[in-house]
């Protein structure tokens, strides 16, 4: 029996890029090999590089240069402005939806409309899956924390017709916040940030005061200062009938990224040592401890040591 | 609009308190606490703490304490079970409606699933591990699963309290006291990855486990997993290394980076919370001693009494901030997001 091939997504921009940048970015990657591409604000609504319209028509664009787009939601909303763009984004008519947040889900089940179960989403249980995919839910990205053996128990429970994703790529996002740890950073309050996520395009580093970077802030949201970096795993995820890959978006060297990811699954290239080279140009380093059922920050397969200076 | 225009509060408002073990509860109830909520010796809530909570026998006694003074007992069943341990959240779900507890307090989609099907006469809170910031999340609680209450995160501003109040189906119950999360509960995995385990898989945050105490020459060093948390100066008061609440690097300045060590306390918010229509609020702190939970529910007792009794002239009085002061963490409190300016 052959295994299906996984998809490649892209997760949305979880840094506040300016409009330029953004652009530059999506054309960049609309000529890459990924096949999804999730688009939209989920961090921080004061971030306004494209209003709702913009994204929809970014999304048309990339959609008739052959990606499956889904639009993604807010993980954390707490005002109305932002229920308002969330009903927008919901009521699009055109584009799968992304749900970060269970609002987002009663939304899009009222509407009878599939949608994603985005990582802001606690999905921890076939069960609970089961529920969601009842309301609607078409794919779901697994909570990052969880281990490989939770996903093989969930994946032989898994409903018929939904397809499983796992963020395979990137800083992963392990909290959010009402308060905003960048603006806090330069002192600001948070309602005059003076939108300082511009100055730092992939969040700021945080380290112990030994010098141990581990965590990166980056606006309300606090992401891993290691990459994690999955493609190592590329034959077990294939086992467990991953039909999705995400790779999460970095300022520099996505393409890179994207075509090792590729390669591999084309089988041109060993997942091992591509994950090596990769690595290899990482800031803080690589980890995979959570796939592996440990800690989060740990890199397992293809040790590469925290860098520590 | 002022606030007496504005009041919709029929009764006081319901002081739920914390206990981690028999005697928390009994002080809890003896001290005038409307509700107390509790959770049993397992993973299955968001306080797993060695020597902590409630056994089948002690549970029973506290109900069973609880009930005979007309004061109901919640079960805290908040956490997210995994496909291999779902029956130990299963029998904890019937476990707590065997012991005709006054509700259930929880956050998976499984869980809260089962227990409306199976249980249909069992009140369901969401608990704040549910992560419901919006009314349209809390509607969709109410709508799968029938809850009726929602318990939110600490996040909030007073406003977008006010806001989510108005337009949801069910009542709100605020933290009014303890430990802070500044994270959204629920969505918070720092721990885990540090020390692989979480409030929403095993029910820790920083598990003790995990931590190092050290005298060194540069000072008294708190590591989690390892990494430096904190390192203090001789005489400076040391607290527990939980992870949010560390002095880290950032950009060459060090610093609370994420969140000092503080309490939250909103005695003097309680006539805005009374008045805006406010369910419950929630004291914090099952992993804190009996002598944490007399004294801080004889405090808000006293505060919720005297705010309903004449809410345009209530003022926490001193000795209450000071007792609170005591318990605090860090000995230092603060408003939290309700605050909007914390933000």
């Amino acid at each position: 029996m052959t295994e299906r091939q996984p998809k490649l997504a892209l997760g949305p921009v979880l840094y506040y890029w300016p409009q330029e940048k953004l652009l530059d970015f999506y054309e960049r990657m609309s000529a890459t090999p990924v096949d999804i591409i999730y688009l939209g604000e989920t961090v921080c609504s004061k971030r306004r590089a494209f209003n709702a319209d913009e994204w929809l028509e970014l999304a048309e664009r990339l959609s008739a240069a052959g990606k499956e787009v889904v639009l993604s939601t807010m993980a954390l909303l707490e005002a109305e402005s932002e229920l308002k763009t969330l009903r927008r984004l919901c009521e699009n008519g055109r584009f799968t939806v992304e749900a970060n947040d269970m609002g987002a889900v009663r939304l899009l089940s009222e509407r009878k409309a599939p949608f994603v179960l985005g990582t802001g989403i606690n999905v921890y249980s076939d069960q609970t899956l089961r529920f969601l995919t009842g309301l609607g839910a078409k794919r779901w990205v697994m909570p990052v924390e969880l281990s490989r053996a939770t996903l093989a128990s969930i994946q032989a429970g898994r409903p018929a017709g939904v397809e499983t994703e796992v963020f395979v790529y990137g800083r992963l996002p392990l909290a959010y916040s009402a308060r905003c740890f960048t603006a806090r950073h330069h002192d600001l309050p948070k309602d005059d940030c003076q939108y300082r996520c511009l100055d730092y395009p992939e969040g700021l580093t945080l380290s112990t005061r030994e010098g141990q970077a581990f965590l990166a802030l980056n606006g309300i949201q606090t992401q891993s200062a290691q990459t994690c970096n999955l493609l190592p795993e590329l034959a077990e995820l294939r086992e467990l009938n991953v039909d999705v890959l995400r790779l999460s978006p970095q300022p520099e060297g996505m393409e890179t990224v994207v075509e090792a990811f590729a390669a591999c699954l084309r089988g041109e290239r060993d997942p091992v040592e591509t994950a090596r080279a990769l690595n290899a140009g990482l800031p803080y380093g690589a980890c995979d401890g959570y796939w592996q059922g440990q800690p989060g920050l740990r890199q397992i397969q293809a040790a590469e040591p925290l860098n520590r200076s | 609009m002022s606030i007496s225009a504005r009041s919709s509060a029929s009764k006081p408002l319901e002081l739920v308190c914390p206990a981690g073990n028999l005697p928390s509860l009994k002080t809890a109830v003896d001290h005038g606490a409307d509700s107390v909520y509790i959770g049993f010796r397992d993973d299955t809530n968001a306080r797993h703490f060695p020597g902590l909570n409630f056994d089948a026998k002690t549970a029973a006694q506290g109900v069973q304490y609880a009930h005979a003074k007309g004061r109901r007992v919640f079960v805290a069943l908040n956490t997210f079970p995994q496909p291999s341990g779902w029956e130990r959240w299963q029998r904890a779900v019937d476990h707590a409606a065997e012991l005709g507890v006054d509700a259930v307090i929880a956050a998976d989609i499984s869980v809260l699933d089962y227990a409306g099907r199976r249980y249909p006469n069992l009140p369901l809170h969401l608990s704040v591990q549910g992560s419901a910031t919006n009314y349209e999340a809390i509607r969709f609680y109410h709508e799968q699963f029938g809850i009726r209450r929602v318990v939110l995160p600490r996040v909030l501003s007073l406003p977008q309290v006010r806001h989510v109040l108005e337009n949801s189906p069910v009542g709100i119950e605020v933290f009014g006291f303890g430990g802070l999360c500044i994270m959204v509960e629920g969505r918070c995995l720092l721990s885990s990855y540090v020390t692989g385990e979480s409030p929403n898989m095993c029910g820790v945050c920083s598990p003790a486990k995990a931590v190092r105490w050290e005298e060194t020459p540069r000072g008294l060093e708190t590591r989690l997993g390892g990494l430096l948390i904190d390192r203090y100066a001789p005489g400076e008061p040391a607290g527990y290394p939980t992870l949010c609440k560390g002095r880290f690097e950032v950009a060459d300045q060090t610093y609370y980076a994420i969140e000092e060590p503080t309490s939250l306390n909103t005695l003097e918010l309680l006539p805005e919370l009374q008045a805006m229509g406010i369910a419950a609020i929630k004291i914090e702190g099952r992993q804190r001693s009996p002598a944490y939970v007399t004294q801080v529910t004889k405090v808000w007792r006293a505060a919720i009494d005297a705010c309903w009794r004449n809410p345009a002239a209530y003022a926490p009085k001193p000795e209450w901030q000071r007792e609170l002061g005591k318990v605090s963490e860090g000995h230092q409190t603060t408003l939290g997001a309700y605050h909007r300016t914390w933000q």
